[in-house]
């Protein structure tokens, strides 16, 4: 039952998982979920010019992801629309021109649905190879700058003044989530990239009680999701890319059920209660 | 003229300019080690602004700040809001910004008596306990300028009391330099050694009276808030009129203020009178 494109597919769902689950929960802790949207997007006009430069794919995505989050700091130091209006005219005029420019190349023939919505049954050795240096350069780089990315992501003022450079230290998680994106689409496609970084940290949230603990549980999710995903794919043959989401959404609606709820040192506010799922009754 | 060797940190005439006015302007100060300097001002006037020159996170657009070599610095800033995806437990939270080994975690957090609340998640904290605990990260970290953006903010009296003793108790074990901000215009901590009232300038400075010959003090919270609170008396030479100009003591009236003005009122906008 394991074809070689099977297991070469686990190997490289369950690499991107490793590296957005740790990347996807600094997405949830900083509200950057349209962020992610963005760039994933605009990941499409990568492929385009890829094709038109003759280039590496995930080289043309990570450049493309790059340059579209130095163009948002720029505009967004600007002050002149909302982040949010920047963020919408950035994302959709990036895949717009993506889908403009690769209806141009006409002497092309590629598959739209596999950029789209991934394609992770035709990854190659090579792939893989990508998935897992380059995923590992991502982790090492964040290892390198958890403490400044997540002392910023509490409060950027005191992080500052505290000696560190939350400045620069956004600008290096902005290109490691342009490297992710680039090593992520394959599998997933651009339009889901963003649910494998915000699902499976949404899923760990609720078993976690440092930082830590929830990008490390968020990686062993996403990498559970793949597996899932991949098998129900080729049972039920279903596509492969939605299937690792719908397994990861499957996960996330778990995590939420009473089964799984550990008793809390503390009772939660009232105030926040309404909208969250409440922990175990107190001890 | 401020200039002294030792000083923690030295703002010289500065000031930030933003969007066409300044915020504050003018601000001379120095923090010496082991001293407490106390900002007060209405809403606006430049007190956080000061800090973050003072702080280093706002660069000055005129003068000049200047820190001293090395300094290591602990901010507890006025608001710090901690997010429901974010878990976080008081421990974790006391080396946020650096190594904290156990045990001066363990210290800094009896010294500010949270020890019990190590293991609880930090948004589940009320907001004096959430103060306590910014105030133990800040001691963990043993630092040389202490800077608490209003820490008694939302904390009842006797709370305030308490943690207005801890602050105290702070400066004499660490010996750092602490610059607090308050506010409350007219209620400082007693043990400060210098109060500096801003509005959008230097109004005035100078040590807070003691409060021991206020009766009315003694006689609505008891004796021992009298030590640790004091009345700071504002000595008003000139008002600020409605359309922004000064007037001043003498009568005469200009587009300004002057940093060597004495504090003021902004004519008709304060509720409060002056004790």
């Amino acid at each position: 039952m394991l074809d070689d494109f099977f297991t070469r597919a686990i190997l490289a769902g369950i690499g991107v998982a490793l590296v957005a689950g740790p990347l996807g929960c600094f997405i949830v802790w900083r509200r950057l979920a349209y962020f992610g949207d963005t760039l994933s997007h605009a990941a499409l006009l990568g492929v385009a010019l890829a094709f038109l430069f003759e280039i590496n794919i995930t080289l043309a995505v990570f450049a493309v992801s790059a340059c579209v989050s130095i163009a948002l700091l720029l505009l967004q130091r600007q002050g002149t629309l909302s982040s949010d209006a920047l963020l919408g005219l950035l994302s959709h005029s990036a895949l717009a021109l993506g889908l403009v420019a690769l209806a141009f190349m006409t002497w092309i023939r590629m598959d739209l649905m596999g950029f789209l919505f991934g394609d992770i049954l035709a990854v190659s050795k090579m792939d893989i190879a990508i998935i897992w240096l380059g995923g590992a350069v991502v982790l090492a780089i964040l290892a390198v700058i958890w403490r400044p990315l997540f002392a910023a992501t509490i409060n950027r003022e005191l992080a500052e003044a505290e000696g560190m450079n939350p400045e620069r230290v956004n600008i290096v998680f902005m290109l490691l989530m342009a490297a992710v994106i680039a090593i992520s689409m394959k599998i997933v496609g651009v339009l889901l990239i963003t649910a494998m970084l915000i699902i499976p940290a949404a899923a760990a949230r609720r078993f976690s009680s440092s930082p830590e603990q929830m990008a490390l549980l968020a990686a062993i999710i996403g990498a559970a999701s793949v597996v899932g995903g991949l098998f129900g794919s080729l049972e039920w043959d279903t596509p492969a890319g939605p299937s690792i989401v719908v397994a990861a959404l499957a996960l996330f609606v778990l995590s939420l059920t009473p089964v799984f709820s550990r008793p809390s040192p503390k009772p939660l506010d009232t105030a926040e209660g309404a909208t969250e799922p409440r922990k175990g009754a107190r001890p | 003229m401020l200039h002294k060797p030792d000083s923690l940190v030295t703002l010289d005439t500065a000031g930030i300019h933003r969007a066409g006015r300044w915020l504050v302007r003018g601000v001379s100060l120095a923090i010496e080690p082991g001293e407490i300097v106390t900002l007060i001002g209405p809403n606006g006037s430049g007190k956080s602004t000061t800090a973050k020159m003072a702080l280093g996170i706002l660069k000055p657009d005129e003068g000049s700040v200047e820190r001293r070599a090395g300094l290591k610095v602990a901010y507890v800033p006025q608001k710090l809001a901690v997010d429901w995806t974010l878990p976080l437990t008081v421990r974790r939270f006391m080396r946020l910004t650096g190594h904290v080994s156990v045990q001066e975690a363990e210290s800094a957090m009896e010294s500010t008596g949270v020890n019990h609340l190590a293991g609880a998640e930090v948004r589940t904290l009320s907001g004096g306990e959430f103060q306590r605990v910014m105030l133990a990260r800040a001691v963990a970290r043993k630092p040389d300028l202490l800077v608490l953006d209003e820490p008694v903010q939302g904390v009842d009296f006797s709370g305030e009391i308490a943690l207005y003793d801890l602050i105290k108790r702070i400066s004499d074990q660490m010996h750092c330099g602490i610059l607090l901000i308050s506010h409350d215009l007219h209620v400082v901590m007693a043990a400060t050694d210098r109060v500096i009232c801003l509005n959008g300038h230097v109004c005035c400075s100078g040590t807070p009276t003691a409060v021991a010959s206020s009766a009315e003090y003694k006689a609505l919270f008891g004796a021992r808030s009298a030590s640790t609170l004091a009345v700071y008396e504002h000595h008003h030479d000139h008002t600020h009129l409605p359309d922004g100009r000064v007037e001043h003591g003498d009568g005469s009236i200009t587009d300004h203020c002057h940093p060597e003005d004495g504090h003021h009122h902004h004519h008709g906008s304060e509720g409060r009178s002056d004790a």
